[in-house]
């Protein structure tokens, strides 16, 4: 059964994440959620959701190469990396990683390791939804 | 030659562009030549372009990369998933 990696344009499902990691050879499966934050602006508005956009293409290529990548460091038995595009409200999961390897310390450090190069390369964007109907594309240098 | 030009988030609200514009080009033109046409097409996107990571064929690119007849060039501007 292959790593699922894919870009969806539907809520995520964190049980089904898990369940496609789930494997005898696993005794750590390490799951990772990132979810949008409350946030207000200066002027007082607040944050309604996030609205992801992507270079699906290249970015599923990506994430499969960063799964290679994590292989190559720690024992993966199996991963899941699962991120949305379009609206994803306060509170809601733009993105899931699920990493089971034999071993705990593995697993933590391998899921770490998965959304953190995902973050810095991936072909993913992110635009603020603002409650005044304002929209900014979120600038990762600030 | 002819290439895909694929822009994404604030340089395609920039462009005010669908997604995916064929533009002819120069046989032997590099990402860097495209680059400096671009504003004469849309304006608005010169000053994102200094932030801009070129891929070519869904792999990041230096701007002095020579582009092939079919290419697809997307501008990544600064990436923010997860």
């Amino acid at each position: 059964m292959d790593d699922w990696i894919e870009i969806l344009a539907t809520p995520l499902d964190a049980a089904a994440a898990i369940a496609s990691v789930t494997h005898p050879a696993a005794g750590g499966v390490d799951v990772f959620l990132g979810t949008t934050r409350a946030e207000r602006r200066g002027d007082g508005v607040e944050l309604l959701a996030l609205d992801y956009e992507a270079y699906a293409e290249m970015a599923v290529q990506q994430l499969r190469a960063i799964v290679a990548d994590a292989r190559t460091r720690w024992p993966v038995t199996r991963a899941c990396v699962l991120h949305r595009v379009g609206r994803v409200a306060v509170t809601e999961p733009s993105v899931i990683i699920a990493i089971a390897c034999p071993h705990r310390a593995e697993s933590f450090e391998a899921c770490r390791f998965v959304i953190d190069e995902l973050k810095r390369v991936a072909t993913i964007w992110k635009r603020e939804a603002w409650a005044d109907g304002g929209a900014s594309w979120v600038d990762p240098r600030r | 030659m002819r290439i895909t030009l694929r822009l994404f988030a604030v340089l395609r609200d920039a462009a005010g562009e669908a997604d995916g514009q064929q533009v002819e080009l120069a046989d032997g033109s590099r990402v860097a030549d495209l680059l400096s046409m671009l504003p004469m097409r849309w304006p608005a996107l010169a000053a994102h372009l200094p932030r801009v990571m070129p891929a070519v064929n869904r792999e990041y690119s230096s701007r002095d990369r020579v582009l092939a007849d079919g290419d697809e060039l997307a501008l990544i501007p600064p990436v923010s998933g997860g």
